[in-house]
């Protein structure tokens, strides 16, 4: 007998998971961010830009499914965090327009705006998006200033269930104004920081991947250093910071308190979460020390990107699983969100739980589609060559 | 006591029309031009005509150019249901977001995955492959707007779903009455056919251009031909789909069916108007004429019988709907404005009652809580309305959009039969005037479909779902100076990406086919 708490846990799982494969696509935000400092002429940009171009609708299409998938089964943190960190997600998508045609648009002519303005909205996504990602995932453990009341429906002249605390909006998680605390602004810019120079560590190992081109290769083993030093410092940082601090946890009866080294105890508390957590973290770093030491070595970004998902995936699995608010007020302790009072109800979980039995046949299309399209390393003369090159 | 700001609700709904009506200039010449640039490579694929692939490639990159912009208009729309409607993402969420997250799994990842092997297929995968993969794109995108449309139709017409005082949402009981729900594939197929009128149109009218400048002859008569074609069958079925739509109207949102006839006092026998100028001073408390001039179809009772199938039904009016009183079809009397307000009233304080009974541990007011709501739940939006006049949505705005719409979509079955005749004759080359007229009717269709899409919302307020939950109750609880800051913001970004758009397209088309690169 399928329970509701076990669908719960079920969608909580793939929304994670969605969270996980974010992560490792970011590298397609990351590589943005690199075009004018790795690259010295324009066959190199080119080469660059087309070698993310083919791959940046799977990141895009991700971070829309991540919403949908949310909004489905965890319908009360759509209606709080997107209501009331109205700037933080109105920046992100900003971000991600400008990515959605800079591709298409940008060595066309008759765009407008130059090839140069293009390629800037794409080091914009790549800095921004990055950041600010990480710094509102980051929220899910530090926590937020807003209040939930559903009882407010009942107030004909003022209805809304969900709101900020102060007028900031969201950008008090990484600003220190409003109710948000330096001290919590410091904890999510940290991960927003990790998550950018991770994803442009997961991009360099991916132009090690897929770009034949020399004078760009002998680039890449320099800038691997340059990012993934500073992305293992922040991540340590985060990561220490997180599970030697407080976390909120609920009770039986849905009492939301803080309590000190919640998220280590809940590592400790489900072993799997603990492995899946080491092997990722483990799978990242492999992924990077081959790469770093082993200039023959290609295949290191399939590593750190299977790393990448476990490490997200298990941090999520914490923020959410062993009776703790994945969605935390900073404000009233009350108003946390946790699986089991955000998700929607059984009947929907349910529905939505066969439709995801097709998710195995989506990702078997999408690998195949991906290795028939790279069977060879990329050229600037397979870019010139191809009949859409951007 | 705080209270909610008016210029917020509309400063919200402008921010929303404005992503809608800019994505609705894009989406629909993916889903049209989609099926046409498929069409055109399996007829190379079939003949190893190397013109056929040119053909598709052309279409292709238009597609591609168009598509992009399409993707960055539909995320704002998606993260919009949150950050500018948070009340209904809760209220409604249950159902509502069910649709998003299967769009995503089965149609996002399709177009995304499929669309890069047909952009960089070509020489990497087989001829029966790509093809596949050019049919998957399409179809990718032809599912993402079913589901969203199944969304959109339960707005229109909610079924399938209960409220549930404990979680203070609508809950999903049955999920296939949502997605078979009649409005919701009545919908589909309007929306997704007039996006192939589009197309059709559209390669049609740039394909004239060619003819004009007589240039790419050959290329230019065969999307002309194939075009045509696509236009007639497509033109025909719209104009069935239209007929649904009506039909579903009337009986659904009676309102918004008064409104698009600027029907004030319903009758039997009602006339459909083929042209009319409304009376600007006309107010619905008065007995001024609503028209300075109108000219009914010449067909008796046509509305009526559009809208229930006999040519002497009674199509209620604005005022009516207000004073009910009169027979629904069910045999019985409509309520007035003022007992569903009434009624949608206690509906709310039953909710309050219900939970204050919870919190007190109470379970026999619990019962009898609950039992008052369900009794009065139908008329729960009713309870968040002021007055009577905010039930009607903007008259001359939907009346005027749902009267071009209609003559556009009359002039698309003229315009495809004629060119499809002229074309098959082998006379449409010949024909200049004709060829200037098919360009010129680019603009045409896309004024149609963003007609049609204002019929469609602006018809139904003040409901974001119809009948419980009016807009002025779905919004959140931010600042309108917030909200017209990213609407100014949104307008600017899509305007100048629209112009970029354009350019790119104008000089794309003026290249031509033959700049593609022969493989």
């Amino acid at each position: 007998m399928i329970t509701y708490e076990f669908l719960q846990h079920y969608w909580w799982f793939l929304v994670s998971l969605l969270a996980g494969i974010l992560a490792f696509l970011l590298f397609v935000q990351g590589g943005q961010s690199m075009i004018f400092s790795l690259s010295k002429t324009e066959d190199e940009k080119r080469l660059l830009v087309n070698v993310l171009g083919r791959k940046w609708e799977y990141t895009f299409t991700t971070l829309a499914t991540f919403g949908g998938a949310f909004f489905a089964s965890f319908p009360l943190f759509y209606s709080t965090s997107f209501g009331g960190a109205y700037w933080v997600w109105i920046l992100i998508l900003l971000c991600f327009v400008l990515q959605a045609v800079a591709y298409e648009f940008q060595s066309k002519p008759g765009n407008l705006f130059g090839q140069r303005t293009y390629r800037v909205f794409l080091f914009v996504n790549g800095l921004l998006g990055t950041v600010l990602i990480g710094a509102a995932i980051s929220t899910f453990f530090t926590g937020s200033d807003f209040l939930v009341n559903k009882g407010n429906l009942t107030r004909e002249l003022m209805p809304v269930i969900s709101s900020w605390g102060s007028g900031w909006h969201g950008l008090d998680a990484a600003l220190p104004v409003g109710n948000g605390t330096l001290s919590a602004c410091l904890h999510n810019l940290s991960l927003g920081i990790a998550v950018f120079f991770l994803s442009r560590t997961l991009a360099t190992l991916y132009f090690i991947n897929r770009i034949s081109h020399a004078a760009l290769e002998s680039r890449l083993n320099r800038t691997l250093w340059i990012n993934a030093v500073p992305f293992v410092v922040f991540f340590l940082v985060f990561t220490v910071w997180t599970l030697l601090g407080s976390g909120y946890a609920v009770d039986g009866k849905g009492t939301v308190s803080l309590v000190p080294y919640k998220y280590f105890i809940n590592l400790v508390e489900m072993p799997a979460v603990l492995a899946l957590f080491l092997l990722g973290v483990v799978a990242v770093l492999y992924g990077i020390g081959i790469s770093l030491f082993c200039r023959a070595c290609r295949k290191g970004v399939w590593f750190s990107g299977a790393g990448t998902v476990a490490t997200v995936l298990s941090l999520l699995l914490i923020a959410g699983y062993n009776n703790t608010a994945f969605y935390p007020s900073s404000t009233d302790l009350q108003s946390s969100l946790t699986i089991f009072n955000a998700s929607s109800s059984r009947y929907t979980l349910t529905a939505m739980s066969w439709v995801s039995l097709l998710i195995p046949f989506v990702l078997a299309y999408i690998v195949h589609a991906w290795w028939s399209l790279e069977k060879k390393q990329a050229t600037i003369g397979d870019i010139i060559d191809d009949g859409h090159a951007y | 006591m705080e209270l909610l700001d008016t210029s917020l609700v509309d400063w919200s709904r402008a921010q929303f029309a404005l992503t809608a009506m800019y994505h609705w200039l894009f989406v629909p010449l993916t889903l049209g031009l989609g099926v046409i640039m498929a069409v055109m490579e399996t007829f190379y694929v079939r003949t190893g005509k190397e013109e056929w692939k040119r053909a598709a490639k052309f279409w292709m990159t238009i597609f591609g150019i168009n598509f992009a912009i399409g993707v960055a208009t539909g995320i704002i729309l998606e993260f919009e249901f949150g950050t500018n409607w948070s009340n209904y993402s809760w209220f409604v969420g249950d159902i509502f977001g069910a649709p998003l997250a299967i769009e995503g799994v089965l149609a996002f990842f399709m177009e995304a995955t499929f669309i890069s092997v047909m952009f960089f297929g070509w020489k990497r995968v087989g001829k029966k492959f790509h093809l596949t993969a050019t049919w998957l794109t399409t179809l990718g995108a032809t599912i993402s707007s079913l589901w969203i449309l199944v969304a959109n139709a339960w707005m229109q017409y909610p079924v399938g779903t209960e409220f549930n005082p404990a979680t203070v949402r609508n809950e999903m009981n049955d999920f296939w009455s949502v997605l078979f729900s009649p409005v919701a594939i009545n919908k589909f197929f309007h929306t997704v056919i007039s996006a192939w009128v589009l197309g059709s149109v559209f390669v049609i009218g740039v394909s004239s251009w060619f003819l004009l400048k007589k240039r790419q002859v050959d290329f230019a008569l065969k999307g002309v031909r194939i075009g045509a074609v696509f236009g007639v069958l497509s033109s025909i079925l719209l104009l069935t789909t239209g007929h649904g739509s009506a039909y579903h109207v009337a009986h659904r949102q009676p309102m918004k069916l008064a409104v698009m006839e600027g029907l004030y006092r319903g009758e039997n026998g009602a006339d459909l108007l083929a042209f009319g100028i409304l009376n600007p001073a006309k107010n619905c408390n008065d007995a001024a004429d609503p028209f300075l001039l109108k000219i009914p179809v010449p067909v008796p009772g046509f509305l009526s019988w559009l809208g229930y199938g006999d040519c002497n039904a009674f199509v209620p009016g604005v005022n009516d709907i207000i004073e009910g009183g009169y027979t629904l079809e069910d045999g019985t009397i409509a309520l007035s404005f003022a007992e569903k307000q009434q009624r949608g009233k206690q509906a709310i304080q039953s909710l309050a009652d219900y939970r204050t009974a919870a919190e007190a541990g109470d379970g026999a007011a619990l019962t009898e809580a609950e039992a008052r709501l369900k009794k009065d739940y139908a008329f729960f939006g009713y309870g968040y309305i002021d007055k009577a006049e905010d039930l009607i949505p903007n008259v001359p705005l939907v009346f005027y959009s749902f009267h071009v719409m209609v003559a556009l979509g009359m002039y698309f079955i003229v315009f495809f039969i004629a060119v499809g005749i002229l074309a098959y004759r082998r006379r449409f080359e010949n024909i200049r005037w004709m060829q200037k007229t098919a360009l010129w009717s680019i603009p045409l269709a896309y004024i149609a479909g963003q007609a049609g899409w204002i019929v469609a919302e602006v018809g139904r307020q003040p409901w974001a779902i119809q009948d419980v939950l009016p807009v002025n109750a779905a919004i959140s609880n931010i600042s309108a100076s917030s909200v017209q800051i990213t609407f100014f913001v949104f307008l600017t970004l899509f305007s100048l990406l629209l112009a970029a758009e354009v350019g790119i397209m104008t000089k794309q088309i003026r290249k031509g086919p033959e700049a593609e690169k022969m493989d």
